[in-house]
């Protein structure tokens, strides 16, 4: 069987067996579906997931994942706006009420009903994200996805939209799509925390109009058993700004894409993340980058700390269309391998066709610096506390990517917790 | 306060005697100073003391006020009491300066059993501090010993000092690489906090820093042995004739 009928048979078993498509089947629901016939799903001889087995996230139904009894309070103390989502359904009677200056918030559904700005972006990114490479699980989660957030910002957010995941059914299998339109000269600052099924298939398309600016922090965990996909679809007008982060605790499978098309000149995308995870935790992050205005600035930083047994994996690629001219692009992919028995797999890319452009790029792996450890240690720092600061330090550089001092400092924490409670289960 | 009886220490991974009985002690309050020519062991005998890892004690004893140093993770020795201030101080990115500083002074005082200082009682001592050692506000927001000159290091070690208050502190060569001015403060800083309770083991290849730092004890330290034990005046001595008379004397 060649590679496309190998992904096509994987995507009419889906169909066949998966969960039912929605009621409301819209024509881009319907549209979506042919895609995925036509695409398949990806397996495991894909280019693109050289690094990463699909088989968890293409099956018809998801591999058990217990759930973790809530514990964190994610975000705690950021004045914010709560949108609780329970086993990937949105819990209206929990989220707060207060609405947010500034923006609309409404459900995905209805918004797809009585918006006409949604017709233009839900599937829309998702399908531009679509070429040179396949992302069919994006496409998957265009043609199932009935929850989810359109949110549309036409002035300055006064405060952040935090959106909570948890689950509590051990099968749940979530599937989100939020869209977001932030119109010229408008601000917006997105939330996400937790886990929102054992199973997750999340989708974020974020339009920029001009000298618009989008803020994303994300933090994934801690339930070990989990499985999530995201793609997050961003296209840039001139002038705005682009800036996501995500910080990962646990999880056997994680794949995080990004997808970005800097159209107008000027633009600033930044995507950033940082991962801890150990035994068979495996996190993936993919980016795609795509200068297509001039002056624009990008850049990819992440950080991955991997212990015993754990495989991180970095795909980046900065893509410098012909007249981006004056690109300035930069890309850092880094682990701390804790042990011996982690591994850590980079595949950076530069695919440039203009002439006047910097670009940058590096990978490092690398221990933890023993001549430092000693240092703290012969201060009195307790052995333990003095590898967490060794590894926070590692993770700064990709946490300075969050423009909020506040919120960079709760995630700090947040990540301080997660180094604490990974210990205790060592 | 710390007694160091014929300690004989190998590497770890080689079959390479790098101490072959050293034994000194040093009374609360005092100032040792040991001298030496390069490759005599003083550096290894402060690693030791402190914890470091590579090294294997093969005999003989170092005990701070009668706890077993050698026994005790560096952390544990240093909570007990012990602070090498070191030969080349280690920059670590990414860690700021102040919550290094923070996070040292309250895990000791948590070992021993003290309560943590707040944010604000340890602002006020560490600037406090600071500012007699000429530390400025921005070497304190920095991440520990990034970009700081040779001088700023040892000053940043002498701070660190100063915030923990040992009992026992070993100075590693703190004078190398320092200009005379430089030394000067750092000495200062040093003097500030002799007292009847602290102890000073001094390392040092050159006079001139004992000549700002006064030693009631120095020791010449050989081929890792202690070869002879006296006065300031054999500070003095090694200055004006150098090793070469000390070691043919030894050899003897």
């Amino acid at each position: 069987m060649s590679l496309l009928e190998a992904k096509r048979a994987a995507a009419a078993s889906y169909l066949a067996v998966g969960p039912a498509l929605p009621d409301t089947a819209t024509q881009t629901r319907k549209n979506a579906e042919g895609r995925l016939r036509d695409a398949g799903l990806p397996g495991r001889r894909d280019e693109y997931w050289k690094y990463t087995d699909p088989a968890r996230l293409v099956a018809p139904a998801p591999i058990d994942a217990p759930a973790v009894a809530a514990g964190d309070a994610f975000f705690d103390g950021i004045d914010r706006v709560r949108m609780i989502y329970r086993d990937g359904v949105f819990d209206g009677a929990a989220s707060d009420v207060a609405q947010v200056a500034g923006c609309t918030i409404t459900p995905l559904n209805d918004a797809l009903e009585s918006a006409a700005w949604t017709r233009d972006l839900y599937g829309v990114l998702e399908q531009r994200g679509q070429n040179p490479v396949s992302r069919a699980l994006a496409t998957l989660n265009t043609m199932m996805a009935t929850q989810g957030v359109a949110i549309h910002a036409t002035g300055s957010a006064d405060k952040p939209v935090h959106m909570v995941y948890d689950y509590k059914s051990n099968d749940s299998d979530a599937i989100l799509h939020h869209i977001v339109k932030v119109e010229s000269g408008a601000s917006l600052t997105i939330l996400e925390s937790g886990a929102s099924g054992a199973r997750a298939n999340h989708v974020l398309e974020v339009d920029i109009a001009d000298g618009g600016s989008f803020h994303h922090i994300r933090l994934q965990g801690p339930e070990h058993a989990r499985s999530t996909v995201t793609h997050v679809f961003a296209r840039l007008g001139a002038e705005s700004t682009f800036k996501s982060f995500t910080m990962t605790a646990n999880g056997v499978m994680t794949r995080n894409e990004v997808v970005i098309e800097l159209n107008g000149d000027n633009g600033i995308a930044h995507v950033a993340g940082a991962a801890l995870g150990a035994g068979d935790f495996h996190h993936d992050d993919t980016i795609f980058i795509t200068h297509a205005g001039q002056h624009c600035e990008s850049r990819q930083v992440f950080k991955k700390v991997l212990r015993d047994g754990a495989t991180g994996v970095f795909q980046g690629k900065i893509l410098v269309k012909n007249g981006a001219q004056k690109t300035d692009g930069y890309q850092i992919s880094q682990s701390l391998l804790l042990d011996e028995d982690a591994r850590f797999l980079a595949k950076p890319e530069l695919e440039i066709y203009a002439d006047d452009v910097a670009c940058s790029h590096g990978s490092t792996t690398g221990a933890i610096d023993e001549e430092a450890l000693f240092y703290l240690r012969s201060r009195g720092v307790p052995v333990d506390q003095a590898r967490d600061l060794m590894v926070l330090a590692f993770l700064a550089e990709a946490v300075a990517e969050i423009e909020d001092e506040t919120i960079a400092d709760s995630v700090q924490e947040q990540a301080s917790r997660w180094l604490v409670a990974g210990r205790a289960e060592k | 306060m710390l007694k160091i009886n014929n300690l004989h220490v190998k590497l770890e991974d080689e079959d390479k005697q790098i101490l072959k009985g050293v034994s000194l002690e040093v009374a609360p309050g005092q100032v040792h100073a040991i001298m030496g020519p390069n490759g005599s062991g003083k550096s290894t005998l402060s690693y030791v003391l402190s914890g470091r890892d590579g090294y294997e004690v093969t005999d003989g004893s170092a005990t701070l006020d009668g706890q077993d140093l050698l026994e005790m993770e560096p952390e544990a020795r240093a909570a007990a009491g012990l602070f090498l201030a070191f030969q080349y101080p280690v920059e670590i990115p990414g860690v700021g300066n102040m919550t290094f500083l923070r996070t040292a002074v309250n895990a000791q005082r948590k070992a021993r059993g003290e309560d943590e200082l707040s944010a604000g009682e340890f602002l006020k001592l560490v600037r406090e501090r600071a500012k007699s050692l000429k530390i400025d506000a921005e070497m304190l927001k920095r991440p520990v010993n990034v970009g700081f000159s040779g001088g700023e290091k040892k000053r940043n070690e002498i701070l660190q000092m100063a915030m923990l208050e040992p009992k026992m502190c070993i100075l590693d060569e703190t004078d190398s690489g320092l200009d005379v001015d430089a030394m000067k403060l750092v000495a200062e800083g040093v003097n500030a906090l002799r007292s009847e309770g602290r102890s000073f083991l001094v390392i040092t290849h050159y006079q001139r820093l004992l000549d700002h730092i006064k030693p009631d004890v120095v020791h010449i330290m050989a081929d890792g042995r202690v070869i002879r034990t006296g006065g300031p005046e054999l500070a003095l001595e090694v200055e004006n004739y150098g090793y070469g008379d000390l070691l043919t004397e030894q050899a003897q």
